[in-house]
């Protein structure tokens, strides 16, 4: 072996040793970490489920228009056959005042408003497929049927899934900079274990160095322990993540099956999982070299 | 081989610790460093480590100017020195032989020559029993010689203690000059700083007198 590597392992089997000889203090501060770090990959395993979900609305836009209330049947079969000769549309399905009644009656716990409502104020309506799934264009054929005759009000789904980008897009921002300043927390919280470190060590930093160690072996050792313990607070983060995300799918399942949907939230991709646990330890070393630069300099006897 | 020449040094705040000093030390020679307390005594010895720069003059150890190397050069001179510091600066959170294999760790030496030469410098200062020891049960005398284990341990040509029988009563103090004694007879140079001139005189080697600063003739 070289002599390199077996410096290195020296190093790393140091602060191995460091940690072990202080188990509940290192336990308490990846703890700490992973707490921090718990929140926005958490935040961000949910914005990734949700987005999931409202692409698979956005993919299959619906346009639902409306009729009049006082629009004859003859009319509506008019809107029907232009809506079927619009080369824009793929499909178009009429929806009767009766049907769409029966369907608000059989949603759970509504058929009892509707039994108050005595008479059905429900409109006839088509519902409509369009070839284009972008927003834009589903818009400008949504205004354009808003002014044809017999036609009340034109709804299109793609709204919905266009506010839920916006708020992903803000949710994502500010998950960011949640991240972005817990990173900087993580940053100090290194930098200070470190500090104490340097301190309980300084008679052997002083000594090394006096007899001839070379900095780069006095530092070695502190940057393994920053970075030792931001990894073990990137795994104990997606631990959390982990039982978190398991409990609150005990509830998201059984609000999903009352609707007939599978829908979970779901883990971290492996990818991003990797990702999270390697930037925290690099956070712990980016800690652990500050606090090193900082604090060895000013005690070498030079 | 060391050598001063013409080497002053003045502390920040402006005390002059040594002035104009020059000698030269031959390879394989035993010389005291002798004067009272605040002579300079110490002062003298830091440089040639290069624990301290000094402020005028030079000096070489093996044909190396030490005052004008570069911080990163610093280990590897002090690697080939053995230092035996005035307060011994031992570890006392670990057994001695943890503390003697210290100065092995950053040379690179793989673990099962390590461990023989510990021992072997253990052995040479008879604390081969009291290796698992902690260094605070030891007596004066055996902390003395585990600092002097610690220093011989990479097998430096050259071998530096201030102070080594301080506090220590004269039995203890023969004990320590003998092993020294014996590493100059196998062609170690060794430098001796102390203030004990009944010590000086039992041996009768070459001694550098210092007085405020200044080596007398």
């Amino acid at each position: 072996m070289s002599g390199w590597l077996r410096q290195h392992r020296q190093a790393l089997g140091a602060a191995l040793a460091k940690l072990a000889a202080q188990k509940s203090a290192a336990l308490l501060n990846a703890l700490v970490i992973g707490i921090a770090l718990s929140l926005p990959a958490g935040g961000y395993a949910l914005l990734a489920s949700l987005q999931g979900a409202a692409q698979r609305i956005a993919l299959d836009p619906q346009i639902s228009v409306f009729l009049r209330p006082e629009a004859k049947r003859p009319e509506a079969e008019a809107l029907g056959a232009r809506l079927k000769g619009d080369a824009r549309v793929r499909e178009a399905r009429f929806v009767t005042r009766e049907e769409a009644l029966r369907q608000l009656q059989a949603a759970e716990g509504l058929a009892e408003v509707v039994a108050a409502l005595g008479r059905n104020p429900l409109p006839d309506a088509w519902i409509v497929r369009a070839r284009a799934t972008e927003p834009a264009a589903l818009e400008a054929l949504a205004a354009e049927i808003g002014k044809w005759d017999a036609v009340a009000h034109v709804q299109v789904d793609s709204a919905w899934a266009r506010r839920l980008g916006a708020l992903a897009r803000t949710a994502r921002l500010a998950i960011g900079l949640l991240a972005a300043l817990l990173a900087f927390g993580l940053v100090a919280i290194t930098f200070n274990t470190i500090r104490l470190q340097i301190l309980t060590q300084r008679a052997e930093i002083e000594i090394s160095s006096l007899i001839g160690a070379t900095e780069a072996f006095i530092r070695r050792p502190f940057f393994y322990l920053g970075a030792l313990q931001g990894l073990a607070g990137g795994v104990l983060a997606l631990a959390i993540l982990w039982a978190s995300l398991a409990a609150l799918n005990l509830g998201v399942r059984e609000l999903a099956e009352s609707y007939g949907s599978a829908f979970r939230l779901a883990f971290l991709e492996p990818g991003d999982a990797l990702a999270m646990v390697a930037f925290s330890g690099g956070l712990g070393w980016l800690g652990a070299y500050m606090s090193v630069s900082r604090y060895l300099r000013e005690m070498q006897p030079l | 081989m060391i050598s001063f020449s013409g080497v002053a040094k003045r502390y920040p705040g402006g005390q002059e610790a040594l002035k104009g000093v020059s000698f030269s030390i031959e390879p394989g020679e035993l010389a005291f460093v002798a004067g009272h307390s605040g002579a300079g005594k110490t002062t003298l010895l830091k440089l040639i480590p290069a624990i301290e720069r000094p402020s005028a003059g030079a000096v070489l150890v093996n044909g190396q100017n030490v005052g004008a190397l570069k911080r990163a050069a610093v280990p590897y001179l002090r690697r080939n020195l053995g230092l035996v510091f005035q307060d011994q600066k031992l570890l006392y959170d670990r057994s001695v032989y943890d503390n003697v294999m210290l100065p092995l760790a950053f040379s690179g030496l793989a673990t099962r020559e390590a461990a023989r030469r510990a021992r072997a410098a253990l052995d040479k200062v008879g604390l081969l029993a009291r290796e698992r020891a902690n260094p605070i049960q030891l007596s004066g005398g055996e902390q003395q010689r585990l600092a002097i284990a610690r220093a011989v341990v990479n097998r430096p040509s050259i071998l530096i203690a201030d102070e080594p029988t301080a506090n220590l009563d004269a039995d203890a103090a023969n004990a320590i000059l003998e092993i020294f004694l014996a590493f100059h007879q196998v062609g170690v140079t060794v430098l001796i700083a102390t203030h004990d001139e009944a010590l000086i005189g039992r041996y009768a080697r070459r001694v550098l007198r210092l007085a405020q600063g200044r080596l007398a003739a």
